[in-house]
């Protein structure tokens, strides 16, 4: 011990009301926003259930809608079309998602890599980061372009997927390269000194690690998809009528109630496709708590 | 004893991007025998065995020069696959995979194509026992392998490295992270695994080296501005720590500075 150092004698202050004080506020101010934030939330569901709850019965829910001003008939076709149309685009969004977001993950960030492709890499990671900010109506007048126009695939559920496609597809990239952003490097390393190759580490170790991470993402879309209606106004027709193959238009419980409300006077009709919708995307967010905690405990043990 | 080089190290540079990390190294690792390097924090011990698997391609902008064979082979024109399965490595914290036990041993046959699931069982069960682990585990093969305590992990990733059968096996502070008795463990099976194997080991803990290891490496760093790690004594580890021809390799052992 050096022989300057000296015990300081100083008096604590001795004044705690202050600080206790203090806490107890910011708390109660913290607690008072988290009551208000939920409170709004209840609202626009209690809201929702109370115009439109008494109208779900089981005939609503498997008879076709009408059409027409008064807006008659149940919603079963755009149940059926919304199911296609997830199936669909999480079948084309999803291998092009996680394969890029593992290339932008694992493969462009190693070191023997110089050059453009880095700097490539780099703006895509941009891209994606804006593309998840532009308004869904842009793609969906993209899709309209491209897809129901240039490439002659009409008002069609095909049409509408791809559009959907390309508006989840920045969502499962990030949440991809983000689940495999968190495996530890020391996986990495371990099944490499083994003298496993890098796709044989990527494939064996980093992604079944990062698997729970991939799927959250995935049923993210599936949630966006759900709510989606601007993106299928411009691309899917919005015919109410059961669709007989991926080249027919349809119209999904979002775009059914937006038709519902705005064109008909079926305004109670529309608040029960709301319901309906709502219940869906609490349902999947519990899916998301359980998948990914059923698929962490069977990983760690 | 006669003394057969397994690994000559000769004037050996590594630069990270303009620094250059280690400084005209040069060593022969002996077959067959413990090999303990040691030295302060930040000396290159780590950098140096990471060398011998060549972990180091990992990192950017790394260079290296000069001369590093395993068994007259230079080991950075080699096939990197094949010189890893050679050449096992366990780490610091154990790193068992998230996966089964069983599966974690198997990872490394499988990951070099052998699927037969009777020879599996087979390296699985050889492995284990090797790494004296079998008796604790044998009935608990497909629990996950993160359930096992700090100490059976370490043992679980020796087996691991020992199931591609390895010539070399390097363990960088393999019981840094362990208790006492768990690290006790793990010496008593590296004087067991010598017997087939070259072993080099990165420790922290002088007791340590003097216990476990045969020859004993002495890293340090060449000065203040340069900052290069390099051996400055290479010797049996008698010799290291009673009779160190280097004085800073005896102010080190007898625990003056480091």
């Amino acid at each position: 011990m050096s022989p300057n150092m000296e015990r300081l004698d100083w008096k604590w202050p001795a004044s705690p009301s202050r600080r206790r004080w203090l806490q107890r506020t910011a708390f109660g101010l913290l607690w008072v926003t988290g009551l208000i934030s939920i409170g709004i939330l209840v609202l626009i569901v209690a809201f929702v259930w109370v115009r439109g709850g008494g109208q779900i019965n089981w005939a609503f829910l498997v008879t076709p809608p009408e059409g027409g001003l008064s807006g008659e008939g149940g919603i079963s076709t755009t149940i059926v079309t919304t199911l296609i149309l997830i199936v669909v685009t999480v079948a084309i969004a999803s291998p092009l998602g996680i394969g890029a977001g593992i290339y932008m993950a694992e493969y462009a960030t190693e070191s023997s890599r110089r050059g453009i492709i880095p700097i490539l890499v780099n703006a895509a990671r941009a891209g994606v980061e804006m593309l998840a900010g532009v308004p869904s109506i842009v793609f969906g007048l993209f899709g309209y372009a491209l897809f129901v126009t240039a490439l002659k695939l009409g008002f069609s559920i095909l049409s509408g997927a791809l559009a959907a496609a390309c508006l989840v597809l920045p969502v499962i990239i990030r949440t991809t390269e983000e689940a495999l952003h968190a495996i530890p490097q020391s996986y990495r390393e371990a099944s490499l000194a083994l003298g496993a190759t890098k796709w044989q580490t990527t494939w064996n170790v980093v992604v079944p690690a990062a698997l729970p991470g991939i799927i959250t993402g995935i049923i993210l879309s599936v949630g966006r998809i759900i709510s989606e209606t601007a993106v299928f106004y411009v691309t899917l027709g919005g015919s109410h009528n059961m669709p007989r193959s991926l080249m027919d238009p349809g119209r999904t419980m979002a775009l059914h109630l937006f038709y519902l409300a705005t064109d008909t006077r079926a305004f109670d009709k529309a608040m029960a496709t709301g319901v309906i919708l709502v219940v869906s995307i609490i349902l999947i967010n519990l899916s998301i708590n359980i998948i990914s905690r059923r698929l962490r405990a069977k990983v760690r043990g | 004893m006669d003394f057969r080089p397994k690994i000559t190290v000769e004037r050996y540079y590594l630069y990270y991007g303009d620094f250059c990390a280690l400084r005209d190294v040069n060593i022969q690792i002996p077959a067959g025998q413990i090999t303990a390097i040691i030295g302060p924090s930040g000396c290159g011990k780590s950098t140096l065995l990471r060398t011998f698997n060549r972990m180091n391609d990992l990192i950017p902008n790394v260079r290296v020069e000069g001369k590093v064979e395993i068994d007259g082979a230079d080991i950075f024109s080699a096939d990197v696959v094949e010189l890893r399965r050679r050449v096992g490595m366990v780490f610091q914290r154990p790193n068992p995979f998230p996966m089964s036990i069983y599966d974690n041993v198997a990872y490394g046959p499988r990951a070099h194509g052998v699927r037969n699931r009777a020879k599996l069982d087979e390296i699985v069960e050889r492995s284990l026992r090797d790494a004296v682990l079998w008796d604790e585990v044998k009935d608990t093969l497909n629990k996950s392998a993160l359930a096992l305590s700090g100490g059976q992990q370490q043992r679980l990733c020796i087996a691991r490295a020992l199931s591609v059968q390895p010539e070399v096996l390097l363990l960088d502070e393999p019981a840094s992270a362990l208790d006492p008795i768990s690290t006790f463990k793990i010496e008593e099976l590296l004087r067991e695994l010598k017997k087939h194997l070259t072993i080099v080991i990165v420790t922290h803990n002088m007791q340590q080296a003097a216990r476990v290891s045969d020859y004993t490496a002495m890293m340090m760093l060449t000065s203040e501005e340069e900052r290069s790690g390099t051996v400055i004594e290479f010797d049996r580890t008698v010799t290291i720590f009673t009779n160190p021809r280097d004085p800073r390799t005896e102010d080190y052992v007898t625990g003056r500075f480091g």
